[in-house]
């Protein structure tokens, strides 16, 4: 199980802020799940259709495409960051 | 920690700030303080800063902490405030201060260009006419951020 957590316009448009799914076990990349999750609505697809706009963390930690998903337990999907 | 972070919704007072940091020292020559205020561009009503609460204080501490192994010389305090903030008021706030100010003064610039590319907020602009938009990432933050990349340093 692992929970996928949203923010910013990502969250809009997937229409959720959390989810717990499992996981096929064959997703072993950030890369993959991003492919997965976008198939499963249409909010999904809208939100992951440009990933040069997607920013992922990995159990808190920043992430890119390649980092391996092995004993995660919470990912985080949103847009480039704009704090400050 | 000689550079301390905080996340917090309430308004912050710079002024104190500055002299909780400073204490009873009389070894600091300098003392940097920036401010960052929410600017009312063209109708804008308020903004509202959306952050992950799992996350990012100990993303901003994370940064200092690299501030801090950089300058070690450098005490400071980072305050960055979330939720709906209206034009006028502060957001961020950056104080540092050191011996010598050239220290104070680099780290936080350092501290301010970080936050803005490594710690995850998001702001939502609300405006006059009803509508809302999310604001997008500027990509002359991060080469401000990256002017700071150093070979050893990790890049979060």
């Amino acid at each position: 199980m692992m929970t996928l957590v949203y923010f910013a316009w990502v969250r809009e448009m997937v229409g959720t802020d959390a989810e717990t799914l499992t996981l096929p076990a064959e997703l072993t990349t950030v890369a993959a799940l991003l492919d997965w999750l976008a198939t499963r609505s249409a909010g999904h697809a809208a939100a992951l259709a440009n990933r040069n706009r997607i920013r992922v963390a990995v159990d808190q930690q920043f992430a890119s495409p390649g980092t391996l998903l092995a004993g995660a337990r919470e990912v985080a999907i949103f847009p480039p960051v704009t704090g400050g | 920690m000689s550079i301390s972070a905080r996340l917090q919704a309430e308004p912050f007072e710079a002024a104190a700030e500055q002299a909780a940091l400073i204490g009873a020292r009389t070894d600091l020559g300098a003392a940097v303080s920036f401010t960052g205020l929410v600017r009312a561009d063209d109708g804008l009503v308020a903004l509202t800063l959306e952050h992950y609460p799992a996350m990012t204080l100990a993303q901003m501490q994370a940064i200092a902490d690299q501030a801090a192994a950089r300058w070690p010389g450098v005490v400071g305090t980072i305050i960055h405030r979330h939720g709906r903030l209206l034009p006028g008021e502060a957001i961020v706030l950056v104080v540092t201060a050191s011996p010598h100010r050239g220290d104070a003064f680099a780290a936080a610039q350092f501290l301010m260009d970080w936050l803005k590319t490594d710690a995850p907020f998001w702001k939502r602009e609300e405006w006059a006419d009803g509508t809302a938009r999310w604001v997008e990432a500027k990509g002359s933050d991060d080469d401000a951020a990256g002017r700071w990349v150093q070979p050893g340093t990790v890049r979060m």
